[in-house]
């Protein structure tokens, strides 16, 4: 750690765990609901578990992103963040905002509205709240003695996330209208601007694990983020096949989203390659596995599952499957969840001055979630397969279906105990570092 | 070999271009001419009806238009598939539906609630949907 004020990422880490692992204890809950025990229904029916689990989801994925903005941003900027006081209070009250939503939804307080149900008077909270985190990043990026093509990268990122969130937030009185708009925030985030926040993210942590030039890693962060934008913005068109706008889309969306995995290839080569290519390697075994991993599995989750039901004449049976769950877990994964994971594991040890870089707990926590979380997606595309097939191929009714797919969710809580047994271990390992002290500073910046 | 400059015209220019077709392809299929989303029909009730589609959260369960959870059945051609009559009777009943095992909230509607969901039901079974249709409903088995 360089300067001080990078101590505040340990806190938005530290939110960011404490609600991946209530998110886990919802994803069982539907897991068992789907094999047949419903036992807690009344208290907590299928849409509030499910609400929690995925809001809970992109809540410690942005807090992740957040602290990571505060850790590298100082870094790249070469000065300290410009006020700490209001870092603190930016943490506080996402984490007010995250509790009311998530309580709320208990109480049928919320709007269906897939992966946005965070009510329209809390999003005006969540508004404020992000104005206030992106003024503290990009004035102390403005300010700084250098501004870094990774860390603007990360910037635009975190920016364009927040302004394509107020397109979620328009009135429509049309389903098809409100659901096209959806996308531009659901899609335009996870196969757009969130790319540009991974990028920003690996190009930092590989500069820093393996010493290659970064000139050369910020330029192929440019070709990668290219390739993002590139097949992403049009290939929203993937879910506008068949929700009822025209037919134009089955078109563009096809041939761009074909195209998106291109991307995330780019990621993987990329990392490897650099990794082979460094000179100076790192002592942080652990977080060098989450890096490679994020970049590799990402491209596994996100692109070729992907593709597998991208292509229209494939999605008008996969739309609204449990393939389409096999695909989410495995890419919300790789791609997000495991590059949170990579920046914790990097920093943690330098803002406590605790250097556990190698250790069986570290690898096995590694190893364990993500053997777990292939398992849970192969269980997905098993029942996702076998759904397509009876219900839309031989025309079953749903429920007929659903019996037969029981089995394939008591193989997905199995594999799910061996992904929570892993993160748990992980949990231990980010408890054992302590807390961040002042005493981690480095003298000489490295 | 590619230069750091030329890689980031590459980003920006290829994010600018990409992003206005978007916007024009956006207009072109919202225009009166192209519109395929039944909006013309969207009525009050209709409107009510979506409202309570949202309060209530339905799409944590089920899928419309594909889109929602993967608990309970797709609603698109619901009417077709089960009648108007069934389901105001799902949307009235004060004790959990679970004919199959698996249980519903009982939301207890009222006879109005229950109309306007069924009316906006009726005005998504009217969406051109390029086809999708025909795949969810088996009463439109072998139109295609
Ligand atoms: C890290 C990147 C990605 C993440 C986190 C992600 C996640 C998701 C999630 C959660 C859904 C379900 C959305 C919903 O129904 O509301 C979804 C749908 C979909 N994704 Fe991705 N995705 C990623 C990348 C990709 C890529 C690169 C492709 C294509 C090559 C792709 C193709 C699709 C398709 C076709 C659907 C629609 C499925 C349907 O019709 O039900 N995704 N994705
Ligand atoms: C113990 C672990 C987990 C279990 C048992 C679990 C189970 C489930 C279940 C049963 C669903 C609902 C499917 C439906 O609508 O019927 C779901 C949805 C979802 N979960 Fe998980 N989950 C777990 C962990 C995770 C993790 C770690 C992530 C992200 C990295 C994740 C991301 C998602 C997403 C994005 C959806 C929405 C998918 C869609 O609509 O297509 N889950 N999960
Ligand atoms: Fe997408």
């Amino acid at each position: 750690m360089k300067y001080k004020s990078q101590k505040v990422a340990y806190w938005f880490f530290a939110l960011s765990m404490l609600l991946f692992g209530l998110q886990i204890i919802y994803g069982f809950i539907m897991g068992f609901a789907h094999a047949g025990f419903d036992g807690l229904h009344a208290a907590i029916p299928f849409n509030t578990a499910r609400a929690v689990h995925t809001n809970l989801l992109v809540v410690w994925l942005l807090s992740g992103f957040m602290g990571a903005a505060y850790y590298i941003i100082p870094e790249e900027a070469q000065r300290e963040l410009v006020s700490v006081k209001l870092a603190y209070v930016q943490l506080i009250s996402l984490a007010i905002v995250g509790v009311i939503a998530i309580v709320g939804y208990h109480f049928n307080y919320w709007e269906g509205r897939k992966f946005l149900e965070i009510p329209r008077s809390l999003d005006y909270l969540v508004v404020v709240n992000v104005l206030l985190f992106l003024g503290l990043i990009l004035v102390t990026l403005f300010k700084g003695k250098r501004r870094t093509t990774t860390a603007l990268v990360l910037s635009m990122g975190l920016l364009f996330a927040a302004l394509l969130y107020l397109s979620g937030m328009l009135p429509f009185d049309s389903q098809v209208k409100d659901s096209f708009f959806r996308w531009w925030v659901v899609h335009l985030w996870v196969e757009g601007v969130w790319e540009l926040i991974m990028g920003g993210i690996l190009s930092f942590l590989l500069i820093k694990l393996t010493g290659v030039d970064r000139e050369v890693i910020e330029k192929w962060l440019y070709v990668i983020v290219g390739l993002t934008f590139l097949s992403g913005v049009l290939g929203t068109g993937h879910h506008y096949y068949y929700i009822g706008v025209n037919k134009i889309w089955l078109i563009v969306g096809g041939i761009f989203s074909a195209l998106e995995p291109l991307a995330f290839l780019a990621m993987a080569l990329f990392a490897v390659n650099m990794y082979r290519k460094g000179e100076k390697k790192h002592p942080n075994k652990l977080a060098l596995y989450w890096t490679l991993g994020a970049a590799i599995v990402s491209f596994i989750g996100a692109g070729l599952l992907g593709f597998a039901h991208t292509l229209p004449q494939t999605n008008l049976y996969t739309h609204g499957t449990l393939v389409t769950a096999m695909h989410g877990h495995l890419a919300f994964w790789g791609a997000y969840a495991m590059i949170v994971l990579a920046i914790i594991s990097y920093s943690l040890p330098n803002m406590t001055g605790r250097k556990l870089y190698e250790s069986t707990r570290g690898r096995m926590a590694f190893w364990m979630s993500n053997i777990g979380m292939i398992g849970m997606t192969v269980a997905f595309g098993v029942a996702g397969v076998v759904q397509v097939y009876l219900e839309r191929k031989l025309k079953m009714e749903f429920m007929e279906v659903q019996k037969q797919t029981e089995i394939h969710f008591v193989v997905l809580i199995i594999c799910a105990t061996l992904f929570m047994i892993g993160i748990i271990l992980y949990f231990i390992d980010f408890y054992k570092h302590g807390k961040p002290t002042n005493e981690a500073l480095e003298v000489q910046p490295t | 070999m590619l230069s750091k400059k030329q890689a980031r015209a590459f980003f920006l220019g290829g994010t600018v271009v990409t992003f206005l077709i978007f916007i024009g392809l956006t207009i072109y299929s919202f225009s009166k001419s192209q519109d395929q989303s039944n909006d013309e029909n969207i009525t009050e009730a209709v409107v009510r009806g979506k409202k309570l589609w949202e309060d209530n959260n339905c799409m944590g369960c089920h899928t419309i238009l594909g889109e929602g959870a993967y608990y309970a059945p797709e609603l698109t051609k619901v009417i077709e598939r089960r009648g108007e009559g069934y389901i105001k009777a799902v949307l009235t009943t004060p004790v959990d539906w679970a004919p199959n095992g698996r249980k519903m909230v009982a939301y207890g509607f009222t006879a109005e609630e229950a109309a306007d969901l069924i009316a906006f039901f009726d005005w998504i079974d009217d969406i051109d949907l390029n086809g999708f249709d025909t795949v969810v409903s088996p009463l439109a088995k072998g139109e295609n």
